[in-house]
């Protein structure tokens, strides 16, 4: 089973994110992230949502999204003509021993550290999914206290918008 | 003009040509109910004995007419029982509009008294659903959501009216409904001549045409259609009626309990046509092994229908009746291959296993549903509930008319008919309608005998009372080696009498013999009739395919 970045333009109407949520629930489509907010135009929203599945999988997940009526456009974007974000907050204990060696691979990173206690470092990453893994891996030994991630976030790259981007 | 969102809500009904609503009052609601008492005459309300009713009347006369089927309740309970009538509509893709009255807007999200949140309850089973929040949305609203309802695939749509909004005032002006239109812009030159070149090459095609035929109007098409091809035709349930049961191309029912015409047709063809068909399980069973041989071409205007059961060779997206118009001017001017031996095998087929049954002296159901069929000559409206008598009536009564055969497919929701036959009735005053029911079913809605006897329409409800719940009996006694558990109702109830508490006219059948009488009286009476037929614990539906099984391998005793 493959992992599939869609993007689904949205009326902003309230109740559909539960619409779109409840979709992939009783339809048993697998979600491994929603993220979603206001576009350019605060008349729509835009949601990113990771699934997994075949590609007929795929197939009926777009026409499904397309038959709720607050749904005006959905898009499939692939990793070679898109970018994928997602900011991470990781919360990592630190001590005057570690705390050196932390701030070296979070430059290395290029993250940031927005919060510093005696106990712990807080860092801000952002990346794509294989980056974002690495860093998680590489703090792992030191100890992740917690963890919030915003889930994934795409455009498509060059020109296209999902306005007029035709491959749905 | 200033009304009050009550009256913007009528206003707004009586623009998109409702001349009936089915519905039930309560705190609510009562402002739209005061209101349409100032507007009697435009809007005929029709009164229940429970917002089930209403729903699956709404539907009824949604099936029947083909018009918008509109029920209305109150918050909480009142909209909780539209729910089952509501989901059989959304399964059966009927256009519908719900209306809902909630607390107003200051108390919702409060578990106030009567709260419910209709909207997320309702959100799986409608096409959409609106919370009107302000006065000033509701006139829109309230066309978008007729829009809704029958662009397209149609189902129902539910507006859910907090009780404040639907006294505050605001400017209304009046407007046009939106134009519904026939959905042909995915309907390509390439996409005709590519199924045009499928047809060309098939020598064992096989039509199977679902409720898509009814919805399209495209009954005539699809009769020249099979004529042009000389192909057999085939329908799901809910088909029935597309295509006329009379016909000598006509196959019956494919599927679960498909004639064996037709699911062997279906095995052995070498292209399947699906017409406004999905596929169901009901018709497929076994998905590995149905229709085999056969490359399908589908064609329906639900695009998320392409694929989403069994994989289509080619598929053609949008309306039915346009679709098949292209087809049949296509195929007007071209040489047909040579097909004769596939219909010759049909032939065959249909001469080796026709539908049978004991015809022995004893009351049988199938004998009753082909006596009604004759003293009616074809012409009633058939509305039915779900189980055995609802097989048999699809099997035993020829529908030559779309819109005349009214059953719950998708939900098989006990207890749709009697509420169903109501709005059938009452869309259709100029027809007799008969609402074939099981003792269990009946049971379940006979409430709403009340209705019919109250508005004296003239419904034949014919029980079909083998003291059992018949198809779950059926199962029990094929699949789960006759253990009968739970199965059995033979229950003191008495069926006459209960009619007569109602105010309606009761009969008891007991004998083959009578069957004429008992159906001529039953059709002359004035207001609604029951006739309580005595029929066999053991009366089987056949054909049956088991569970899991090919179509092909089918019981057929
Ligand atoms: C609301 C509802 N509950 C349960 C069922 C399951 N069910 C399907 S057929 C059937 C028996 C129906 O009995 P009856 O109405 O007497 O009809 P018969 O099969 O005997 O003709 C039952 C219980 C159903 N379809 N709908």
């Amino acid at each position: 089973m493959s992992r599939h970045v869609i993007s689904v333009l949205v009326d902003n109407q309230s109740g559909v994110l539960s619409r779109v949520a409840g979709l992939f629930s009783r339809r048993g489509y697998n979600i491994d992230s929603l993220s979603v907010g206001e576009t350019e135009n605060s008349q729509f929203s835009r949601m990113t949502i990771v699934v997994r599945g075949d590609d007929s999988t795929l197939e009926q997940i777009k026409k499904q999204l397309n038959k709720l009526i607050d749904v005006i456009k959905v898009v499939s974007l692939t990793s070679e003509s898109s970018v994928y974000r997602e900011l991470v907050l990781v919360k990592v204990a630190a001590d005057d021993k570690t705390r050196a060696a932390i701030n070296d691979i979070v430059d290395i990173f290029r993250a940031k550290i927005i919060d510093i206690a005696p106990k712990s470092l807080t860092i801000e990453i952002t990346g794509d999914e294989p980056k974002i893994q690495a860093f998680i891996d590489l703090m792992k030994p030191y100890g992740i206290i917690e963890m919030a991630r915003t889930g994934l976030t795409a455009l498509q790259r060059g020109d296209l918008s999902i306005t007029n981007n035709n491959n749905n | 003009m200033q009304l009050t969102g009550s009256e913007i809500l009528l206003e707004c009904l009586m623009e998109q040509g409702v001349d009936t609503i089915f519905g039930y009052p309560g705190g609510a609601v009562l402002n739209i109910y005061d209101a349409l008492a100032k507007y009697p005459n435009n809007i005929r309300h029709i009164l229940p004995s429970h917002e089930q009713g209403a729903a699956h009347a709404a539907d009824g006369y949604a099936r029947a007419t083909g018009k918008v089927g509109v029920c209305l309740a109150t918050s909480g309970p009142g909209a909780t029982n539209l729910v089952t009538g509501i989901a059989t509509a959304y399964m059966d893709s009927v256009p519908l509009v719900a209306i809902t009255g909630n607390v107003p807007l200051s108390l919702l999200g409060k578990d106030s008294f009567q709260e419910v949140d209709i909207a997320g309850i309702t959100m799986p089973i409608t096409k959409h659903n609106f919370i009107v929040k302000d006065v000033k949305d509701l006139a829109e609203i309230v066309r978008k959501a007729f829009y809704i309802a029958q662009e397209g695939r149609p189902g129902p749509v539910l507006i859910d009216i907090p009780k404040d909004i639907t006294a505050q005032k605001t400017e209304f002006q009046s407007a046009k409904p939106y134009q519904i239109t026939r959905k042909t812009g995915t309907i390509t030159d390439q996409a005709i001549t590519r199924a045009i070149q499928l047809l060309k090459e098939s020598r064992r095609p096989l039509i199977y045409a679902g409720g898509g035929v009814i919805q399209s109007g495209a009954s005539a098409e699809l009769c020249q259609f099979a004529e042009r091809l000389n192909a057999p035709v085939s329908l799901s349930l809910m088909g029935l009626g597309g295509f006329p049961g009379t016909h000598p191309l006509f196959c019956g029912l494919i599927g679960m309990h498909g004639s064996k015409t037709s699911n062997l047709a279906a095995t052995r063809c070498d292209l399947l046509i699906a017409l406004g068909a999905r596929f169901s399980d009901r018709v497929v069973s076994n998905v590995e092994k149905f229709a085999p041989e056969a490359k399908i071409l589908h064609i329906d205007i639900d695009p998320a229908e392409i694929n989403k059961n069994v994989q289509s060779y080619h598929y053609i997206i949008g309306d039915l009746k346009s679709t098949l118009k292209k087809l049949n001017e296509k195929l007007a001017q071209l040489e047909l291959p040579e097909t004769s031996e596939w219909q010759k095998q049909i032939e065959d087929w249909k001469l080796r296993f026709p539908l049978q049954y004991k015809d022995d002296s004893n009351l049988k159901p199938h004998y009753i549903i082909e006596r009604i069929y004759a003293l009616t000559e074809g012409e009633a409206v058939i509305t039915t509930e779900v189980g055995q008598h609802q097989i048999w009536a699809a099997q035993y009564y020829k529908f030559d008319h779309p819109r005349t055969f009214i059953s719950s497919g998708g939900l098989g929701t006990m207890g749709y008919g009697l509420g169903a036959s109501i709005g059938a009735q009452i869309g259709r005053p100029d027809k007799r309608v008969f609402n074939i029911a099981g003792d269990g079913s009946f049971r379940m809605n006979c409430n709403e005998l009340a209705t019919a006897v109250e508005y004296q329409l003239p419904i034949i409800v014919v029980i079909m009372n083998n003291r059992a719940l018949g198809m779950v009996r059926q199962w029990q006694d094929l699949f789960y080696d006759q253990r009968f558990s739970q199965s059995s109702i033979d229950r003191a109830t008495d069926f006459v009498k209960l009619a007569e508490a109602y105010g309606a006219v009761g009969f008891n059948l007991t004998s083959k013999a009578d069957v004429d009488t008992v159906l001529q009286q039953a059709l002359a009476a004035k207001g609604p009739v029951v006739i309580n037929c005595e029929i066999d614990q053991n009366d089987k539906v056949f054909p049956i395919v088991p569970p899991g099984a090919a179509i092909e391998d089918l019981m057929t005793e």
